[in-house]
């Protein structure tokens, strides 16, 4: 694999696919729980976080990024928490590459998510409360199997996404070679070279299988999980 | 063990006010649709919180606006079988089974548990999905499903409603066995006279809301008043009796109060005690004992009373050996035959009029 990629475009895809794989994984517990929310719970608000959740998705990127910049920088009051509080930086590192990626993919993720929510009968859950289940038990044992398609597909929409994620995250922690120069910020940074389109092709071609890889394997998921939970 | 129950509820400009009793065995909720039967039920199983409401299951209050008291639907230990089954569908038979049953704090013991299954027939079918069941196999699997969380009260929501005959037949056995050996009250929606006739010990009418009567299942199907509320054509009360034979020419005769029944064969062992449901309509009346006439249930009869009603027929309550029989005739033949209060005549019953599924096994009226 290192002998196809040189040693920079390899630390770029590993960059990528443990930002994406962060990005994911830790999105997914609260994409879940507003997921949820806005499913099943009537509050006052519900329109604003709505609204809220699907921002990313319409403001430009470098918007994005920037307010997370304003927000998280070293100067921005949350930064300045983390620091004080845990002695963590995030601006201009990978994790904070992660934070602007799992950010850009929320709004896939919850609508995905909340659609399969929406698709649980809440007949069934009445059924599992009249045989005596607490509420908890009744979401991890009914609504969350029955809506298992939409999160996996949620999940895998929001890595895609992270692994192509570019303009928040060039805003918010720049293009560090080894720290935030992801697969899509090193094929700008190629592309600014001369003579470096031989590497700028190849990270292309890695990341279109990668994307194709991720629409494959969630289609074929989606099939078997629906398949198993509608009990054929 | 009852269930005591009054309710208050308002939407769609629809107004529910109703209250009752339900004794031990099975209360039959019964109306037309819309009459509030599963908003009822649903207020019971603490679904759906009603605007007044008082729910007391053996002694305990689950639900009282006076005093803002509200247990909800998962600690009531109340057991609910819905039209539609509501099986899980990514649970197999036994998972779907065993669901309720960690939550119970007087859980079944394995031979209990062991009795129902067998006792609803589910034994096959354990490993099986939801999706793999049959219309009926899923309502059975549903019942199961209910006893053995444990209830103290068990409801039912129209649990026939969505099956062809065919499988209606299958199950009706299944809850004549549970109303027999389950030591708990059963509350049961149906809008089916034949339901009714076969299940019921109490029965409860509902009519746009409110309770229009509510007793014995004999004393309310035979009240001529009632007529109208479950429709004049669906009308009827029923005859018990014991199977005295099988006679070899297709019929089986029964010995009740009223005299010896004829009907087509019914597979029942002699000395089995049956409810025989008789529509209104299908009986004829005769001034004097007729002679070679085809019908083979001749009964002697008095008359308790007379409904008018406002078209041309008029409906008769009798009285057949202390059995309550109605019958629906026309204005004109009371009128000729001098039908009131204390007059004795002869009921006559086709016995090919009286269909297999209005015949029940009746355990409650056993002497």
């Amino acid at each position: 694999m290192t002998g196809w990629l040189g040693p920079e475009e390899w630390q770029a895809v590993a960059l990528s696919l443990r930002v994406a794989l962060w990005a994911t994984v830790l999105s997914l517990p609260p994409g879940i729980f507003v997921a949820y929310a806005l499913a099943r719970w009537r509050f006052p608000g519900k329109l604003w976080l709505n609204g809220l959740v699907h921002l990313p998705l319409i403001l430009p990127p470098v918007v994005t990024g920037y307010l997370l910049l304003m927000l998280f920088g070293a100067q921005g009051p949350l930064g300045r928490a983390l620091e004080a509080a845990f002695g963590i930086s995030i601006a201009f590192r990978w994790t904070g590459a992660a934070l602007a990626a799992a950010i850009m993919g929320f709004p896939l993720m919850v609508r995905a998510i909340r659609l399969s929510i929406e698709a649980v009968d809440p007949r069934l859950e009445a059924a599992a409360e009249t045989l005596g289940a607490p509420r908890l038990w009744v979401f991890a044992t009914i609504t969350l199997p029955l809506a298992l398609p939409g999160i996996l597909t949620g999940a895998i929409l929001a890595f895609a996404k992270a692994m192509g994620e570019f303009g928040a995250t060039i805003t918010f922690v720049s293009n560090i070679p080894g720290q935030t120069r992801t697969v899509p910020s090193a094929i700008y940074a190629f592309l600014q070279v001369p003579g470096a389109e031989g590497a700028a092709l190849r990270l292309v071609i890695v990341s279109i299988v990668v994307a194709m890889g991720a629409l494959l394997v969630s289609e074929l998921l989606a099939r078997r999980v629906s398949a198993r939970v509608r009990g054929s | 063990m009852s269930l005591d129950l009054s309710v208050q509820h308002r939407f769609d400009g629809f107004a529910l006010d109703a209250g009752f009793t339900a004794p031990e065995g099975v209360t039959v909720l019964f109306g037309r649709s819309g009459s509030g039967k599963t908003t009822i039920v649903n207020v019971v199983a603490g679904l759906l919180r009603p605007d007044r409401a008082r729910v007391s299951v053996c002694g305990e209050v689950l639900c009282d606006s006076a005093s803002g008291r509200w247990v909800p639907a998962a600690r009531r230990r109340i057991g609910y079988v819905f039209q539609d089954a509501r099986l899980f569908p990514h649970l197999s038979v036994r998972q779907n089974l065993t669901y309720g049953q960690r939550f119970s704090p007087a859980p079944l013991g394995t031979a209990q548990s062991a009795r129902i299954v067998e006792m609803l027939g589910l034994g096959a079918l354990l490993t099986r999905r939801p999706g793999a069941l049959s219309g009926g196999e899923k309502q059975r699997v549903a019942i199961g499903r209910a006893l053995l969380s444990g209830p103290r009260l068990l409801l039912m929501d129209e649990p026939l409603a969505s099956l062809d005959e065919a499988r209606k037949a299958e199950i009706l056995p299944y809850l004549e066995r549970l109303r027999d050996e389950a030591q708990m009250p059963l509350l049961y929606v149906s809008h089916s006279t034949a339901e009714v006739t076969r299940l019921a010990t109490t029965l409860v009418l509902l009519h746009e809301g409110r309770v229009a009567r509510a007793g014995p299942v004999a004393d309310v199907l035979s009240d001529p008043e009632l007529a109208p509320m479950l429709g004049v054509r669906r009308a009827g009360a029923f005859l018990t009796g014991r199977v005295a034979r099988h006679h070899e020419d297709g019929l089986t005769e029964l010995t009740s109060p009223a005299g010896a029944i004829f009907l087509p064969r019914v597979a029942a062992a002699p000395g089995a005690t049956l409810r025989v449901r008789i529509a209104a309509q299908d009986v004829l009346l005769a001034a004097a004992h007729p002679s070679e006439i085809s019908a083979l249930n001749v009964l002697s009869v008095e008359v308790l009373a007379v409904r008018q009603g406002d078209g041309p027929g008029v409906m008769v309550q009798l009285d057949a050996g202390g059995e309550r029989l109605l019958a629906r005739i026309t204005r004109r033949s009371a009128e000729a035959l001098g039908i009131a209060p204390g007059r004795r005549c002869y009921a006559i019953v086709k016995t090919l009029s009286v269909a297999p599924f209005a015949i029940g096994e009746n355990a409650t009226a056993d002497p």
